[in-house]
């Protein structure tokens, strides 16, 4: 009785709708369905052609008989030391540019977002021109080698760590939260420092938390400052180092060598690449669901601004 | 004294016009076929009644945002590669990397693969915050969901979506270059060598600093001709609002 009841009334919305309604919302549950499938289907292909004997692979494409499934990539791939070296320097480098990034972010946005600093209006020209004028990838390059940065840490994390449009969302958060509190911290005797690091900052975890997400993420995916910087393979991240398995088609030196015939190293290096690219994702795609809420909240921080 | 000679080097080079109009194809035929695109996936996300749906469905389609450049450039060689399974579908074996009238679309259709999703997030929240009141007075008189949409929905994200076009399009002259590089093969380099990625290869490759430099400028200048012309087109639209 129950069931009939609750089954009656999932049928009832779309049973309720006029024809022309039914219509257009069957072909947009199909579309949206397509484009679904049109996002999995190659990540899907990537993960199954992974675990492929490199010869099946390469002569008939992905399959379905297990006994041609191996795990040879995964072991070639996770006993190469320069996968780790990058997995290493990534994970460093984007922990400091996080830091950096969203501390430096928070500090400069606090004096714009007061309508009592003096300065405002000016330092608000300057920032924006930053956003759509930018001196260059060369002269940006000579800075960064007169500074004496060149093949260090330093050359990769700084020179991007202040980002005005995250700037903005901060101070635009900061807009939303009421002038009371700080009168209030100023009657309890707080002065600015004070109530910036033990009264704002609380307040702040959400965009916070955005802004470390974002910076981290583009900085674990970036590869282009490391290409121009980094020369020691030593410190190179991650996306360098998958950049010369992937792109630039050279297995790390030990992936494939002991192998003799060139066309099986040649087949060998192809499904390399597919294990590479799944393990190198993972740790993101797997993390990301949980912080998906923070994600959507900082969007719609940037979009108030918009 | 150096002056304009580079300048008069890059802008009088027969490269320049083809470095200039590939950059160009590049980034309005990017700009047009992928603009829309997460719009149109917001009004059918929208439709969807049930949340906890509507949440697995975001969660997929925002994955790949999370895959880098690096990593979906990857990808797209391996599916497209000559003994690859898009070949193989085919029953051919073109190698689509090497062709160069193959490398705008491939650079788009990525393109659109990896971002379309997560450009919906905010068109979506937009129209969950649509006036839910305004969308039950419209079903009271009887408009059908087309009608809803164009009275109710597309009203409530219009401002977003100019805004949206105004940032793009002043960002054509440098947007995708670590992709464009990515997927640059010596071969298809007659559509894939854009303005940014000479300025790589002739500045920081080659070491000619000066001329590099030059030309970059030159991108800056053109980029933010075109922010001021766009936001002055839409101004005029948009009876006097612009960015």
């Amino acid at each position: 009785m129950e069931a009939n009841l609750r089954q009656r009334k999932s049928k009832s919305w779309f049973s309720r709708q006029r024809p022309e309604d039914k219509a257009f919302l069957i072909f947009a549950y199909v579309l949206l369905f397509l484009f679904v499938i049109a996002i999995i289907i190659p990540m899907a292909y990537i993960v199954i052609a992974s675990f492929i004997d490199p010869i099946t692979l390469q002569n008939h494409g992905i399959s379905f008989d297990f006994s041609k499934w191996t795990l040879t990539a995964y072991e070639r791939v996770m006993s190469n030391a320069q996968i780790w070296v990058g997995f290493k320097n990534a994970v460093i480098y984007s922990i400091v540019f996080t830091v950096i990034s969203v501390f430096v972010t928070l500090l400069a946005a606090y004096p714009m977002s007061r309508k009592d600093f003096k300065g405002r209006g000016f330092f608000n020209v300057l920032f924006l021109i930053t956003m759509f004028f930018g001196g260059g990838l060369i002269p940006t390059y000579l800075v960064v080698s007169n500074l004496g940065l060149l093949d260090t840490m330093w050359a990769v994390v700084l020179p991007g760590a202040f980002s005005v449009w995250n700037m903005i969302i901060a101070r635009t958060y900061y807009q939303g939260i009421p002038d009371e509190l700080r009168e209030a911290a100023e009657v309890d005797g707080a002065d600015e420092v004070t109530y910036f690091f033990k009264v704002l900052m609380p307040v702040c975890i959400p965009v916070i938390a955005v802004l470390a997400l974002w910076q981290f993420v583009a900085m674990w995916n970036s590869y282009f400052d490391a290409l121009i910087y980094i020369d020691d393979a030593a410190k190179q991240p991650l996306q360098l180092v998958l950049r010369s398995i992937l792109i630039q088609n050279q297995p790390e030196a030990g992936m494939v060598s002991d192998i003799q015939s060139t066309a099986a190293r040649a087949q060998l290096a192809e499904l390399l690449k597919y294990a590479t690219i799944v393990i190198s994702s993972l740790p993101l795609l797997v993390m990301y669901p949980f912080f998906q809420k923070y994600f959507d909240a900082g969007i719609m921080a940037g979009s108030i601004k918009g | 004294m150096v002056g304009l000679e580079y300048f008069q080097r890059f802008l009088s080079s027969p490269d320049f016009m083809q470095y200039l109009i590939n950059t160009l194809k590049l980034s309005v035929y990017g700009l047009l076929w992928s603009f829309p695109v997460p719009i149109i996936l917001a009004f059918l996300l929208n439709q969807i009644r049930s949340s906890k749906i509507k949440q697995k469905i975001q969660l997929i389609l925002y994955m790949p945002n999370f895959v880098s450049v690096i990593v979906l450039c990857g990808i797209v060689r391996l599916l497209l590669s000559v003994n690859g399974p898009v070949n193989m579908m085919l029953h051919t074996s073109i190698d689509f990397m090497a062709l160069p009238e193959a490398f705008r679309p491939i650079y788009i259709i990525s393109g659109i693969w990896q971002g379309a999703g997560w450009a919906s997030i905010m068109y979506t929240a937009a129209l969950s915050n649509a006036s839910q009141e305004l969308r039950e007075a419209a079903i009271v008189d009887g408009a059908n969901i087309f009608q809803q949409i164009r009275v109710v929905e597309w009203p409530a994200i219009k401002d977003m979506v100019i805004i949206q076009f105004i940032l793009q399009a002043g960002n054509i002259m440098s947007v995708g270059f670590e992709k464009a590089l990515a997927l640059q093969t010596s071969l298809n380099l007659p559509a894939s060598e854009i303005i940014s990625t000479y300025v790589y290869q002739q500045g920081l490759l080659n070491g000619n600093y000066s001329f590099s430099t030059a030309v970059g400028l030159f991108n800056t200048v053109i980029n933010v001709i075109l922010l001021v012309l766009v936001n002055m087109i839409v101004k005029k639209m948009n009876e006097g609002k612009g960015l």
